[in-house]
């Protein structure tokens, strides 16, 4: 049986693959149609019946996007048939949908809107609902749902399940009492969710977002009392751009820190800072580990695993409650940020740290929770006061009048604004791996990672799992246990693959030394909190602006961050000194899941 | 008995079950029949022993619960009554049967009495279509109803 098979569309020929669906293949000839539960990254559903088409010897109209092609047909894409077929499909969905598009925060960037407006809804034929169904739940501290709006497209469900590995959200009751719910109808603070926000980025309509706290940041900037900080992330600053208009992949980071002055922040700082904190903290534990278990024969837990991502440690919590001492007990950049603005940064600038305000721009909504842990207080206050997404921040942007593409750059603000290029990549899946092996082998060996130009490319790149095998070839005389070793780590992003490497290390398999976990697709570059929408494509596209940026930079190893160590020299000491213990590092909570 | 050994108690069961179906996750809906039948719900926490015997999660056999109209995921009164909704039931006169109903009762569907004697409720088609409307109650089924029959019924099971 011939693979290739010649089509019609549109009068267009095309031969494609047995198999391809008939969205891949009208997609390939540039003609549009329209999807609602259908998304790029996940499993095909076909359950919405917007992307309707007519396919020859069919009778009734084919679902574009779960049709596979398997043998020489005609299609068409917007006969009479097929566009009413869609404007009656929307209309339907409207008949129970309820919210109003200009107070809802897709606005605008909506799928549903959008359609309607493609598809000519003029009037609501089967009228409209006009009170609310279902209330608000706002009980989560990072993840609000709104069930009036939504559409039952159900990707918010195939994400948690399939990608993330979870399974917070399923379907549940029937017909017209249909609708996504946590088990038990648990409100979304006790549901099994990890907050990584995915679902947010993969639900068409406003049904799914994040809890806003943009308004409180705004008081907290017209008080005049108050001293504001806020600390960016790395991720945000590659994908920002997006709701300015700019392309996926744009870097904007010298135009946000003008942008975040002019709202009125006191101070802009930059995360990368923490970044390489944790490096020289989290590196300093890993090789501590490594010399109970070679020179000290101590019991030592292995692997190590990385604690950066609160929606990575909700779900180690959650999942492998017995894993929770592999995790590096560093607490995430920007909590360690939030813990040193209020004690070393307010002694230095002589603030009270009662009256400062620390924000952080993140990716991220799960950074949210984060803030609100009760360890999260080590500086004698809550070390971080709010943590916003990058949806928020570009709202707040715009808000504030502010053309962000058309602003001059300004510089990070002294004296935890600088951070180097390790730091900066650890907004890209497999950039925390990537930064400590700079920084390790360089203490180990006394010389540079034998990459060329510090390319630690087997951890770089958007599979689902990778990993890499260091040789040390000689050792530097406080490391000559090392010597000749081989360090073994491995990256996952997506907690569905974060899964698969602590299935294996809880059966204690496992080889590695060190691995790295982001709870979101991509790293924080596709964190739940970055611009809708987000594909693969886009993805890669910010990765490349992270690690393009880093290679522009001089400093791109983390312990020769020169603030760093000057932190070090005025305040903490050493690495897991026991001051940084106090401020740095933390502890979890076994959580389970029944 | 304690909570804790009822709990136990309850664990055990699910096992057997879970067992008798060697622990196929295809059998979910067999398994939650049974669980429904020996407990007249099924709780939260039947429902969450299944999931972890069966390694599903808890959201997935909630969710395929409550697609059931035959099955409970909270507690219900003694006697069940079910009117189908369905359109040939409506069109032979459901809607007065569904007031009547209300009213002998005092409750609306989708609640169950303050003496946990009935729970009203709709369901979707019994297969009496020819001779609606009909309902249930428990596994007795009724049919050519009427609002006065109806309620003649209902007072039977008083
Ligand atoms: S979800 Fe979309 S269509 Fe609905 S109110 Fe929001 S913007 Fe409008
Ligand atoms: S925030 Fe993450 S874990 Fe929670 S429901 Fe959404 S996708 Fe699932
Ligand atoms: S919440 Fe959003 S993603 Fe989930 S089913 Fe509803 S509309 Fe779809
Ligand atoms: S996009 Fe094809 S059925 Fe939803
Ligand atoms: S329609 Fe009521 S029993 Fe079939």
């Amino acid at each position: 049986m011939s693979m290739d098979i010649t089509v019609n569309i549109n009068g267009k020929e095309i031969t494609v693959k047995r198999g391809t669906t008939i969205l891949e293949a009208a997609r390939n000839v540039n003609i549009h149609i329209p999807t609602l539960c259908y998304h790029d990254d996940l499993c095909i559903s076909g359950i919405c019946r917007i992307c309707l088409v007519e396919v020859d010897g069919e009778r009734t109209l084919q679902a574009a996007c779960s049709i596979p092609i398997t043998r020489p047909v005609t299609i068409k894409t917007h006969t009479e048939r097929v566009r009413k077929a869609r404007r009656n499909v929307l209309e339907l969905m409207l008949a129970n949908h309820y919210g109003e598009c200009y107070t809802c925060f897709r606005n605008q960037n909506c799928e549903l809107q959008k359609l309607a407006k493609e598809y000519g809804v003029d009037a609501l034929k089967f009228e409209h609902v006009t009170e609310p169904r279902y209330e608000q739940d706002k009980t989560s501290a990072a993840v609000v749902r709104d069930k009036n709006k939504c559409i039952l497209c159900r990707r918010c469900i195939r994400t948690c399940q399939d990608f993330q590995g979870v399974g917070a959200l399923d379907a549940t009751h029937r017909g017209y009492d249909t609708q996504i719910q946590a088990f038990y109808d648990q409100p979304m603070a006790d549901a099994v969710c990890i907050n990584c926000g995915q679902c947010i980025t993969r639900c068409p309509v406003g049904a799914l977002r994040e809890k806003d706290f943009s308004d409180s940041v705004w008081q907290a900037i017209d008080d005049p009392s108050k001293i504001v900080v806020i600390q960016t992330a790395p991720a945000p600053r590659a994908a920002i751009g997006e709701e300015f208009g700019l392309p996926p992949g744009t870097s904007v980071t010298k135009k946000l820190n003008t942008a975040l002055k002019m709202i009125g922040f006191d101070y802009v700082f930059d995360t990368n800072f923490t970044a390489d904190l944790t490096i020289m903290e989290e590196g300093t534990e890993l090789l501590g580990r490594l010399k109970d278990l070679l020179v000290d024969r101590k019991e030592a837990v292995l692997p190590m695993v990385t604690s950066c991502s609160p929606g990575w440690i909700k779900f180690c919590e959650h999942f492998y409650p017995k894993l929770l001492p592999n995790l590096s007990t560093c607490k995430s950049p920007q909590q360690m940020f939030g813990a040193i603005l209020k004690t070393y940064f307010a002694q230095k600038a002589g603030i009270n740290p009662a009256n400062m305000v620390v924000v952080s721009l993140m990716p991220c909504v799960a950074k949210k929770f984060e803030t609100d842990r009760p360890e999260m207080t080590s500086s004698g206050f809550k070390d971080v006061d709010f943590a916003l997404t990058t949806r928020e921040v570009a709202q707040m942007i715009k808000e504030a009048g502010i053309q962000l593409t058309q602003l001059e750059d300004s510089p990070f603000d002294d004296p935890l604004g600088l951070g180097s290029g390790a730091g900066l990549i650890f907004g890209a899946t497999g950039g925390v791996m990537e930064a400590a092996i700079r920084t390790a082998y360089e203490i180990v060996t006394g010389e540079e990672a034998p990459f060329e130009n510090l390319r630690v490319t087997p951890v770089r790149g958007m599979e689902g799992i990778k990993e890499a095998e260091i040789f040390i070839p000689k050792a530097l005389e406080e490391w000559s246990f090392l010597e000749g070793k081989t360090l073994r780590v491995a990256v996952a992003h997506g907690t569905a693959n974060a899964r698969k490497l602590m299935d294996i290390v809880t059966q204690g398999i496992a080889q590695w030394h060190f691995i790295e976990v982001m709870a979101c697709p991509g790293g924080c570059l596709g964190g739940g909190g970055q611009p809708i929408p987000t594909s693969e494509e886009i993805r890669k596209l910010r990765a490349k602006a992270i690690y393009g940026e880093d290679e522009q930079l001089t400093l791109r190893k983390s312990h020769k961050n020169p603030q760093v160590l000057k932190l070090y020299e005025e305040f903490l000491g050493t690495p897991n000194s026991h001051k940084s213990h106090e401020l740095l590092h933390t502890t979890y909570t076994p959580r389970g899941v029944f | 008995m304690k909570l804790e050994s009822r709990n136990n108690q309850i664990a055990q069961e699910v096992i057997e079950i879970v067992e008798k179906y060697n622990f196929q996750r295809e059998k979910l809906l067999q398994i939650l029949e049974e669980l429904n039948d020996s407990y007249g719900y099924l709780s939260e926490f039947v429902m969450k022993e299944v999931a972890k015997n069966l390694q599903l999660t808890t959201t997935e056999v909630y969710s395929v619960a409550t697609f059931y109209s035959f099955l409970n995921t909270r507690p219900k009164g003694k006697y069940i009554i079910r009117l189908c909704k369905t359109i040939s039931c409506v069109l032979a006169g459901k809607n007065a049967v569904a007031n009547a109903l209300r009213n002998e009762l005092g409750i609306d569907f989708g609640e169950t009495t303050s003496d946990g004697k009935f729970s009203l409720e709709f369901t979707n088609c019994i297969g009496m279509c020819n001779q609606g409307p009909a309902m249930l109650i428990n596994n007795d089924v009724y049919y050519h109803l009427d609002p006065e029959k109806a309620v003649e019924i209902v007072e039977k099971y008083q």
